[in-house]
C-alpha cells in the first residue's frame, strides 16, 4: 500500500513527516530498528534517492541514527521525541486557531465547538 | 571517468528541414531516475535513439560514461524501444535464455523472479499475449540487465493504471542506486513521485531541466500541473 503523498509539495519533506508520524505515534518505538531504505521506499512508493535524503535529515534531526553494520534505528531520547512532538502539536493547534480567527470564530467559540465535537466523538 | 552517465553539447539531429533535436546540452548524473517528458514530436525518442547509435548526430557531441555511443556504450544501456523488435513465435522462456546469451549483465533469476511478481507465464508466446503484456515482458527484459543506463521509450503506455503501479514497484524493487534510469512518457502523474529530476523537451530543445523536488518547492506545483502549463496548446 504506497503512502499517500501529494504531488504538489516536495516528495522527501512529505516522507520526513510521515516517518516522524511513525515514530510519534509509537509505530516505530524508540530503539527499534526501521526498515532498510529500498523496503521504505519500496512501500512509499517512491524513489529510493528520496528517501535516502529524507532519512538523512531526520538523523540530522536526532530522530534517527545509523548503526555502521546493522542499519538505522529510532533514538532512544525520548525527551527529544517528545520535545519534537509537542513542538508539532504546537505548530497544528496554531494553523488551526490561524484558520479559525480566518473564518471570524472567536476564543469562546472554537472552545465550545472544540469540547462539543470531541464529546460527540467521544460517544462513536 | 566523468560523473555524468549522459552528456550531450549542442547536440543537433535534423531529418530534411526538421529540427528534431535543436541545439541540446545537458548532463545526467549517475544515480538518478530522471524524466524526459514533452508532448508528441518533441524529440524524446530521437534522443533516446541518439544515445544508443541507431540515430547519429547531425552536429554536435553526446557521450555515454564518458564515451561516443558505440559498441562499448551499448554493454552499459539498457533500452527499452517504442516498439517491439522480438520474434512474436517466441517464447518468454526462449526470449529470456536469447537475452542471457546476449547480454554478459542480463540476471536470469531477476527475470524469473519478476515475471512470477507479475503473474506472467514463461511458457506462454508472445503472439498469444495482449499489447499490455507483451509491454511487461519487454521491461522484464530490460529491467533485468545490470546496466548503468536505462533508457525506457514509453514504458508504461499500453499498460493498465493498476498494473502501472505494480511495474512502477517492480523498476524500484529492482533499481540499484549507481543506475540511472531515463523514462520517456507523457503519463507524468503516474511516475512523478518515483522522480529525481525532469527533463521538458519543446521542439527538439530542453525547455526545463530541474530535480524535482525543487520544482515543488519552488512553485508549490506538481510536474504534471507545470507540465500543463508550460506546454499549453
Amino acid at each position: 500500500m504506497p503512502w499517500e503523498l501529494r504531488s504538489d509539495r516536495p516528495i522527501y519533506t512529505q516522507l520526513i513527516e510521515k516517518i516522524e508520524q511513525k515514530i510519534y505515534s509509537g509505530v516505530y518505538p524508540p530503539g527499534t530498528k526501521i526498515p532498510p531504505v529500498r523496503e521504505l521506499a519500496q512501500e512509499a512508493s517512491v524513489n529510493p534517492n528520496t528517501m535516502q535524503r529524507a532519512l538523512a535529515r531526520l538523523e540530522e534531526i536526532g530522530l534517527l541514527y545509523t548503526h555502521r553494520t546493522s542499519g538505522r534505528f529510532v533514538t532512544e531520547d525520548t525527551a527529544l521525541i517528545k520535545q519534537l512532538k509537542n513542538r508539532l502539536v504546537q505548530e497544528q493547534v496554531r494553523d488551526f486557531l490561524e484558520k479559525m480567527q480566518q473564518l471570524g470564530f472567536g476564543r469562546d467559540e472554537i472552545l465550545t465547538a472544540i469540547s462539543k465535537i470531541m464529546e460527540e466523538n467521544k460517544d462513536e | 571517468m566523468s560523473n555524468y552517465i549522459l552528456e550531450c553539447k549542442n547536440l543537433t539531429k535534423t531529418f530534411g528541414p526538421v529540427k528534431a533535436i535543436d541545439q541540446v546540452t545537458l548532463k545526467i548524473k549517475e544515480g538518478c531516475i530522471v524524466g524526459l517528458l514533452g508532448p508528441n514530436a518533441s524529440g524524446k525518442t530521437t534522443l533516446i535513439k541518439l544515445c544508443n547509435e541507431l540515430l547519429t548526430p547531425t552536429s554536435g557531441e553526446i557521450y555515454i560514461g564518458g564515451l561516443k555511443p558505440g559498441v562499448e556504450t551499448k554493454k552499459l544501456v539498457s533500452y527499452l524501444p517504442e516498439k517491439t523488435y522480438l520474434n512474436d513465435w517466441m517464447k518468454v522462456a526462449d526470449i529470456i535464455d536469447f537475452f542471457q546469451d546476449f547480454y554478459a549483465d542480463f540476471n536470469k533469476e531477476k527475470a524469473y523472479d519478476m515475471l512470477k511478481r507479475l503473474s506472467l507465464n514463461p511458457g506462454d508466446r508472445l503472439k498469444t499475449m495482449s499489447k499490455g503484456t507483451k509491454e511487461k515482458v519487454q521491461l522484464i527484459l530490460v529491467m533485468s540487465r545490470e546496466a548503468r543506463l536505462y533508457l525506457l521509450d514509453e514504458p508504461i503506455g499500453g499498460v493498465d493504471p493498476a498494473a502501472r503501479d505494480y511495474i512502477l514497484q517492480t523498476i524500484l524493487a529492482n533499481y540499484d542506486q549507481r543506475a540511472t534510469i531515463i523514462i520517456s512518457t507523457h503519463l507524468i502523474s503516474d511516475i512523478e513521485t518515483i522522480l529525481d529530476h525532469v527533463i521538458f523537451l519543446k521542439e527538439g530543445r530542453v525547455v526545463l531541466s530541474k530535480a524535482v523536488d525543487e520544482i515543488r518547492e519552488e512553485s508549490g506545483k506538481s510536474v504534471n500541473s507545470l507540465f500543463r502549463e508550460v506546454f499549453k496548446c
